[in-house]
């Protein structure tokens, strides 16, 4: 019953740990000039502005769609702002996308961003609160605990999250968008940083970003650009509460609910065979694994295999290459690293991913995922319609 | 495309003080009534669930998430939020709806503003380089706003106490109100200036509570067999934040969301209009073209008490129950947020 709709525009700022050089409007315009010029569309073509970031407290600007609607160009117009904690990129895309496959637009843009210089997003995540467990920790100490059982579980070898970390700043050295730029990482420089929260050291988290991510998004009848369209084939959005008796942490079911979701959608069985890439929200190398399982590209207890033998790596040739962009260990600005990962799907199926392209990619997933592992976005998209 | 109706709607009152109630406990009671006026057990029963609440209430960054722990998530729900006024949470259900990737909604909104001061965290709304670090708070701005309508001869003191008037003697009859009583225009004119040319009850009050609601398809609602009004028009629009930046004393946002909702298209029995201040009442009932024929805020509105995050989904709320309850055919509920009125939202709802 949707109408078909797809990205037509994708503008990315380059991510670095500073913008000082540019407001945070500014830094939104960054991505979003670069997306209406890709969409070959101006300001006054688009019908609606959604926005997207994760908590207000990362900047200290409380509800910022009210101050961004002049430089996103909104006046006059719908805007709605998004916050679905770590998944609101992801989530922010379904939502604009529902804007266009609802009927009731012809055009939306949407953009997410953090600015993360501008505050300590580990302290902001840590305010106490009554009669709540106070985690003074930030996510990485969060999810340590977590990342150990998954190793317990599966019996996997100590060196798994190494290689993620150095693939994914490989394959980020190809992006010159990325963050971190680290062509020459080797498994023992990863080794030999510091434990930050065990399994967890420095180089196998992801860093602090500031930027932001746009696309333009565009009913069948109102596609432009030169570019072909990356076309929506599916979205599906869950969630679960952060904790309750019996909870699966490690393999969590709204993240399996949600891709057999987005799946059915876009008549995916088998995930590793018919898709041709996937962009996965990754913050710790440890991720990758537990994700591969958790979204059945490999059996549970199985996913650290593909890891091992390259299956994930663009270097290697592997046959499903993950993150190709760098993914989130190589650029984090918070509430866009979502969005970035379903922008950057879109981009393989639109042949437009440069450097980190994968020869011939017809069918991409984009995938985020927040709080403690219990907000789910994904989206599939496509080179055909389906 | 789908036809949408408001099917059930609850509010929690509002009170200046909701002392040691957590957000939680604010939220459930209000799922709770829903459920019971649909016969559901839980949000496992609906297709979609979308809230609105701010972090910088509570002053912990996603504040929404304890929310979460309110509805029953296991196993696991389709579920967004929106850091804006619930109004939106409805607005980005209708396009899920719409989309046909659900047949019902549930929505809520909630706010614990008593912990803090509110006027002044809302100052950091304002853009972070310019306005932000003068702690511009919310009163002073819509006094400025209420200056530029007298200046201009738009609006007098004592049309803004027969706002104040009304809304007290209407929140009489309204048992969730927190502010009502018989006063004549001459008692509120008698009052001292609070932030002139606004005396203190020409602002809402600051309140704690909650609302939610559940929408679903028309066939969905009838297959409840629950009474329901139709939603036959929505409509948002936001200007710039910048108050110098816009005429104050208009809301065109409002008046654009109203044309597209098609406000005009028949008579409107009843409005509910979110106006903080009681001078943005007289601006808004202008943009949004009512005249003497429409029943303005008949519980007395958010000046009789103001849900941050919920009262623009309460707007929505209480057209629905006057049409359901058979005191109106037809009825608009608009929304705001921002400064100074800057975003506004218009929703149609008609009887079955």
């Amino acid at each position: 019953m949707a109408e078909r709709a797809a990205v037509v525009g994708i503008g990315q700022t380059r991510y670095k740990t500073r913008r000082n050089d540019v407001s945070i409007a500014g830094l939104l315009r960054e991505a979003v000039d670069r997306a209406l010029e890709d969409a070959d569309v101006s300001f006054a073509d688009i019908d609606a502005v959604i926005i997207g970031k994760a908590p207000d407290m990362f900047e200290g600007v409380i509800m910022p769609e009210s101050y961004l609607a002049d430089a996103l160009g909104a006046m006059g117009k719908p805007m709605l702002r998004v916050h679905t904690a770590g998944s609101v990129g992801g989530s922010t895309a379904i939502v604009a996308a529902s804007h266009v496959q609802s009927g009731t637009f012809k055009r939306v843009l949407t953009v997410t961003f953090e600015k993360q210089s501008e505050s300590n997003a580990m302290w902001a995540l840590s305010t106490p609160q009554p009669f709540s467990v106070h985690l003074n920790a930030g996510a990485g100490g969060y999810f340590a605990p977590i990342i150990r059982e998954y190793i317990r579980r599966s019996g996997a070898p100590d060196d798994v999250g190494i290689k993620v970390a150095v693939k994914d700043r490989r394959h980020g050295a190809r992006n010159p968008l990325a963050h971190l730029q680290l062509p020459d990482i080797t498994e023992q420089e990863v080794r030999d940083s510091m434990m930050l929260w065990d399994p967890l050291r420095f180089l196998e988290a992801c860093p602090s970003s500031d930027g932001a991510c746009a696309m333009v998004i565009a009913a069948e009848d109102s596609i432009t650009g030169s570019k072909p369209p990356a076309w929506i084939r599916g979205v599906a959005m869950r969630s679960e509460p952060t904790m309750y008796a019996g909870r699966e942490e490690v393999n969590p079911q709204a993240g399996r609910d949600c891709a057999a979701d987005v799946y059915a959608q876009a008549g995916i069985t088998n995930p590793r065979r018919d898709l041709d890439c996937a962009e996965i929200y990754v913050p710790f190398s440890w991720y990758e694994p537990m994700w591969l399982e958790n979204l059945g590209f490999a059996a549970e207890g199985e996913g650290w295999k593909l890891t091992l033998e390259g299956a994930t790596s663009l270097d290697a040739g592997g046959d499903i290459p993950w993150n190709c962009s760098g993914g989130v260990l190589s650029s984090n600005p918070i509430g866009a690293s979502g969005m970035i990962r379903f922008a950057e799907a879109a981009r393989q199926v639109r042949g437009d991913a440069g450097a980190h392209q994968v020869d011939g990619a017809r069918l991409a997933m984009g995938h985020a995922y927040g709080g403690g592992a219990q907000f789910f976005a994904m989206w599939i998209v496509g080179a055909d319609k389906g | 495309m789908r036809e949408i109706a408001v099917v059930a709607y609850s509010q929690s009152p509002c009170v200046a003080d909701a002392g040691a109630t957590n957000e939680v406990e604010l939220i459930m009671p209000q799922l709770q009534a829903v459920y019971s006026q649909l016969g559901l057990a839980s949000a496992q029963d609906v297709d979609f669930v979308c809230s609105g609440s701010c972090d910088y209430l509570q002053g912990a960054a996603f504040a929404f998430v304890a929310g979460v722990d309110a509805l029953g998530a296991v196993p696991p729900i389709k579920e967004s939020h929106v850091e804006m006024d619930a109004a939106w949470a409805l607005y980005e259900a209708i396009l899920k709806i719409r989309m046909g990737h659900a047949d019902s909604a549930l929505i809520y909104g909630f706010g614990k503003s008593s912990p803090g001061e509110l006027p002044i965290v809302l100052s950091q709304r304002l853009d972070p380089y310019y306005l932000a670090p003068l702690w511009l708070d919310t009163v002073s701005l819509a006094a400025l706003q209420a200056r530029l309508l007298l200046d201009q001869d738009l609006v007098s003191e004592r049309d803004m106490a027969a706002v104040v008037a009304r809304s007290r003697r209407n929140a009489m009859d309204n048992p969730l109100a927190q502010l009502a009583g018989e006063f004549s225009i001459e008692e509120l004119l008698a009052e001292e200036h609070f932030v002139a040319p606004l005396r203190r009850a020409d602002c809402c009050p600051v309140s704690d509570g909650a609302a939610a609601m559940v929408i679903a398809t028309v066939e969905q609602a009838r297959a409840w067999g629950a009474p329901y009004a139709r939603i036959t028009g929505i409509d948002q629009r936001i200007e710039n934040h910048n108050p110098c930046l816009r005429d104050l004393t208009d809301s065109v946002s409002t008046r654009q969301a109203a044309a597209a909702a098609g406000v005009h298209r028949g008579p409107v029995d009843v409005a509910e209009i979110y106006a903080p201040f009681s001078h943005q009442e007289i601006l808004l009932t202008r943009a949004l073209g009512l005249d003497d024929s429409t029943l303005v805020n008949p519980g007395g509105g958010v000046l009789a008490g103001n849900l941050m995050m919920a009262s623009g989904l309460s707007r929505v709320g209480e057209v629905f129950r006057r049409i359901v309850d058979g005191k109106a055919g037809r009825g608009v509920a608009h929304a705001t947020s921002g400064p100074c009125l800057q975003h506004n939202l218009v929703a149609v709802l008609e009887g079955a």
